[in-house]
């Protein structure tokens, strides 16, 4: 958080505040996971988002809904990085951390920039919240905080003497505690809380005493800020040069729902969900199931394979259908999803990735289902693959999952992961009539019908739904006769079926437009990536090339079929740099199609690469090339 | 169920497919087969808006052999790829072909929920007591003691009753039949199809290669009549070759009695399809004590599933009014950038 420049004066503030202007900031918000964090860090990104600036986050929780209150295990973050330039990763490290218990502190101050800003509640440093944070002396008094610019702050006692004369049961007035530090942040940052009061009051606008407290808090928190003599200064990040346009902040999960309602307005067609809660991809389900008068039905199935096999019911009967779900529930649904490549109907799968194997780390990120979508069924077995890099883009990149899958009459996986999902961005707000169109014509004319006479362009074979006088077939998961789709066991039709379904897949590169690569388009080193570490690469790309060297970026959105203009981006460069947040499987594909000794760079902690370790990495590798 | 538009009338060469039947000679699925060809056209319905959907077994080749549409999915999975179906197109007329191991074994779970949700779909559970497709193992039906290729020295799983499951999974009608009665078995293809919501019907029937005569004492004629109890709506139920015997409650215990001796129809218990707890009752009769209860046992009405599903998209609609995308994309704060 360098500042720009040290201004002075604090215009129309009645106490004589500084304020500074700042280039960006990055923010944690971290507590127990009953405090409430994020909730204070989405109203937060909110009224940021209305201040102009661009901005990322991160949320950070546990899979626990409620562990033992102040534990290590039990704390929730919410981290958020703007700025008046544009903004590609949620920060590398916290320049503000707030620190609603020890034990927040704790797992967090690790983190925070040297001479960055902690604010603590101070009143829950008390021996008992110490010792459960596992501490063995008070952080607070033994100089171990003093690089830090610390504030303590009585925040549960600043919250509950705003809320005294209600009458409110001391364990509700606690829990507006986030609202404190919520107000005194703003406040800090010169956030406007209005859109924040505003949606208190329709959230409590039946049961006013609620929404009078909560926005008593908040401006107790702002009021803190400005009068009490321990902050001097406030800050001022300006907003940033945004593309004009319309804007909304969106997380990916928000994204895609809206992707998936859209597609299938464009086709004109009724949208079916078959899902089965899961983290972290729930929340498709729940966005899904509000919007009803969009012709949007949602099942939530008994399972993950019922889920799957409602929505290739669905898909058979003529509607678009999704399924969504994490790795666990790939893994359930894969049977099905062979059953969908043998049938040739559309369908697509929605994999939010979560850390693995097995359970794993249910709300942590990680990329490692890419070899699960490409080859996790029998036999062989293609599936096209997109993948959207950043939250908003989870918007197109959904649609286009749809407009395939019904182009191709194929299964199409969608594969986000939890940084993307809960991530949020601005948006900038496209109209209806800008989207691409989807065309689905079902076949009618009996004439000449085969069930798997092909397309002569796409391979696609006809989608002839029940109800459809002439066209009555059977078709199933046995091998099909190329033509008639009867069942047949004949030796060289199998390889002929097996060899059509590959090139149908194959024949997506006709779908995608030119690779872009940004920085140098040619050069010494290719960082070469897909999904969520989008951000980290391209911030790591500028630095690359702001010191000298010639580094490219290519972010990849179709990852089967790959790019047909993939193989000739990569022999531009002397080195390929493969970053995943994974054990290295991209790279696996990349080394495989193309002989080029690309290298990995791998992180399976279940957080976002930070931009100092690709930079860091891409360096030794250039120098040991030299 | 939908309302009949066909002409002219369909006959039951129309519903039959080009592709070879093939079933082992002498299989029960022949009859079953040529009973549900017979009543299609009853039905009333055109071909196009017929859909049989199976999973993985003998059972489940069925709608190979039925010119509808049909979907021979994966193993336990039809009830839920119906629902799906079901629930987009509502008007058509959704049949469910299973069998013990794929409906009540691997797609047990689906069983469960797809009567509960009552979708209004037909399920034929055909009940082999075997797993014939792989060979002869023993099935989720099969008696303890079975001696299969998997179990050299005999079962020790408890057998499930698939009427029992239904009920207990609060299926709105469950009935049973047996495969050689083609009277009866049309019969209760014609109830199930007439039923709104889901209709499960076990139909016992006979695998000749792995599990011979099965059922042999209630599908032969000469043993069927004290094997069996014939179940119908608001009659006494009197059973018995000679019709010499009923089932009485005594206590809260069903019992066999003899007819005379001071014991008339009057004393015996009378069906009611839409009594829940004697369904569940009467579905726990088994052989040898008891004649194994067949007909309708119950039958009663509740919402739809894919009624419902779809109610809620047309009040919302009527709610709110078609939704408009641009409206959508743009909900909550938002702001504008010059």
């Amino acid at each position: 958080m360098e500042p720009e420049s040290a201004a002075a004066g604090v215009a129309g503030s009645g106490a004589a505040k500084r304020i500074e202007e700042r280039d960006h900031v990055v923010i944690r918000f971290a507590g127990d996971s009953g405090d409430g964090m994020q909730l204070a860090g989405q109203h937060f990104t909110n009224e940021t988002a209305l201040a102009g600036n661009d901005l990322s986050t991160l949320p950070d929780f546990p899979a626990e809904i409620r562990a033992p209150t102040g534990t290590l295990a039990g704390v929730s973050g919410f981290q958020l990085h703007f700025s008046s330039r544009d903004v590609l990763t949620p920060g590398d490290a916290p320049d503000v951390l707030v620190a609603m218990n020890p034990a927040a502190l704790k797992v967090n101050i690790d983190d925070l920039e040297p001479n960055g800003i902690l604010i603590v509640d101070k009143d829950q440093f008390n021996d008992q919240n110490l010792k459960k944070a596992e501490f063995t002396s008070n952080p607070l008094t033994d100089g171990s905080l003093d690089k830090f610019q610390v504030f303590e702050v009585d925040i549960t006692k600043l919250t509950i003497n705003a809320l005294k004369d209600l009458g409110l049961p001391t364990r509700a007035m606690m829990r507006s505690r986030n609202f404190l530090a919520l107000g005194l942040t703003s406040w800090l940052f010169q956030r406007p809380v209005e859109p924040t009061l505003k949606w208190i009051e329709q959230k409590f606008k039946k049961n006013q005493a609620l929404a009078d407290a909560n926005a008593r808090v908040i401006k107790a928190g702002w009021n803190f800020g400005e009068t009490a003599e321990m902050f001097r200064t406030a800050y001022r990040v300006k907003p940033a040069t945004i593309a004009p346009g319309h804007y909304r902040n969106i997380t990916g999960n928000q994204a895609a729902a809206l992707g998936f309602v859209a597609a299938a307005r464009r086709a004109g067609m009724q949208l079916f969900l078959g899902s089965y809660p899961i983290t972290p991809a729930s929340d498709i389900l729940h966005e899904l199931s509000t919007y009803k008068n969009f012709n949007v039905l949602t099942f939530q199935a008994e399972d993950e394979i019922a889920g799957i096999g409602a929505a290739l019911g669905a898909a058979f009967g003529g509607a678009i259908a999704l399924t969504s779900t994490s790795g666990p529930g790939v893994c359930l649904k894969a049977e099905t999803l062979n059953l969908a490549v043998c049938t040739e109907l559309p369908l697509v799968i929605a994999d939010i990735q979560r850390g693995g194997p097995s359970t794993g780390l249910p709300t942590k990120t990680e990329q490692a289902d890419l070899m699960l979508a490409m080859f996790g069924r029998n036999s062989d077995s293609p599936i096209p693959i997109l993948a959207p890099a950043t939250p908003a883009e989870c918007f197109a990149m959904a649609f286009e999952a749809v407009r395939i899958a019904v182009t191709y009459m194929t299964p199409v996986f969608f594969l986000s992961d939890g940084y993307l999902a809960n991530g949020a961005e601005p948006w900038a707000i496209p109209t209806a009539a800008s989207l691409p169109e989807i065309t689905v014509a079902f076949r009618t004319d009996p004439t000449g019908y085969y069930p798997y006479l092909r397309d002569a362009e796409t391979l696609s074979r006809p989608w002839a739904v029940p109800g459809t006088p002439g066209l009555e077939h059977r078709i199933g998961g046995l091998e099909k006769d190329y033509l008639t789709g009867n069942v047949s066991y004949a030796p060289a039709n199998h390889e002929q079926m097996v060899r059509v379904r590959f090139r149908k897949i194959a024949g997506i590169t006709r779908e995608i437009p030119p690779t872009p690569i940004n920085g140098a388009a040619e050069g010494d080193l290719l960082l070469l990536g897909w999904g969520s570490t989008y951000g980290s690469l391209e911030a790591a790309t500028r630095t690359l090339n702001d010191q000298g060297h010639r580094v490219g970026h290519v972010h990849l959105r179709f990852l089967n079929p790959l790019p047909p203009d993939l193989g000739d981006i990569l022999g531009r460069f002397r080195r390929v740099l493969v970053p995943e947040l994974n054990m290295g499987q991209l790279v696996k594909l990349i080394r495989a199609e193309y002989l080029v000794d690309a290298v990995g760079l791998n992180k399976i902690q279940g957080q976002p690469f930070k931009i100092s370790e690709i930079v860091s990495k891409a360096q030794k590798m250039m120098e040991a090339s030299r | 169920m939908n309302t009949p538009v066909v002409s002219p009338p369909l006959a039951r060469k129309d519903f039959v497919t080009d592709q070879d039947v093939r079933w082992c000679p002498g299989c029960g699925d022949y009859s079953i087969l040529a009973q549900v060809q017979k009543v299609m056209p009853e039905l009333g319905m055109a071909r196009e808006n017929i859909v049989f959907v199976s999973g993985i077994g003998c059972s489940s080749r069925f709608p190979y052999y039925m010119n509808t549409y049909g979907f021979h999915s994966i193993h336990g999975r039809a009830p839920a790829i119906a629902t799906g179906l079901k629930a987009t197109r509502p008007e058509l007329s959704v049949w469910v072909v299973t069998g013990d191991g794929d409906g009540l074994s691997i797609g047990g779970n689906h069983m469960l929920h797809v009567l509960r949700r009552n979708v209004d779909i037909n399920l034929l559970l055909f009940n082999n007591r075997i797993y014939g497709l792989t060979k002869g193992q023993y099935s989720p039906t099969s008696e303890t003691g079975k001696v299969t290729k998997s179990t050299p020295l005999g079962s020790i799983d408890y057998p499930l009753n698939p009427v029992s499951v239904a009920l207990g999974a609060e299926a709105t009608f469950v009935a049973r039949t047996v495969d050689v009665d083609a009277k009866h078995l049309q019969e209760m293809i014609r109830r199930a199809s007439q039923h709104r919501g889901t209709a499960f019907v076990e139909i016992l029937q006979n695998c000749n290669i792995f599990n011979d005569g099965a059922w042999a004492s209630i599908s032969e004629k000469d043993s069927k009549g004290d094997a069996a109890l014939l179940l119908e709506h608001g009659k006494p139920m009197v059973f018995g070759k000679q019709r010499d015997k009923g089932i009485r409650l005594n206590g809260h215990r069903l019992e066999v009695v003899a007819l005379g001796n001071g014991v008339s129809d009057s004393d015996l218990l009378v069906h009611d399809e839409q009594d829940a707890t004697l369904t569940f009752l009467l579905a726990t009769m088994q052989g040898p004590e008891f004649p194994a209860p067949l007909g309708v046992l119950r039958a009663v009405q509740r919402p739809t599933y894919d009624e419902a599903i779809n109610a809620q998209v047309a009040a919302a609609t009527a709610k709110q009014g078609a939704g408009d995308l641009d409206a959508l994309f743009a909900q909550g704060d938002t702001w504008t950038v010059p």
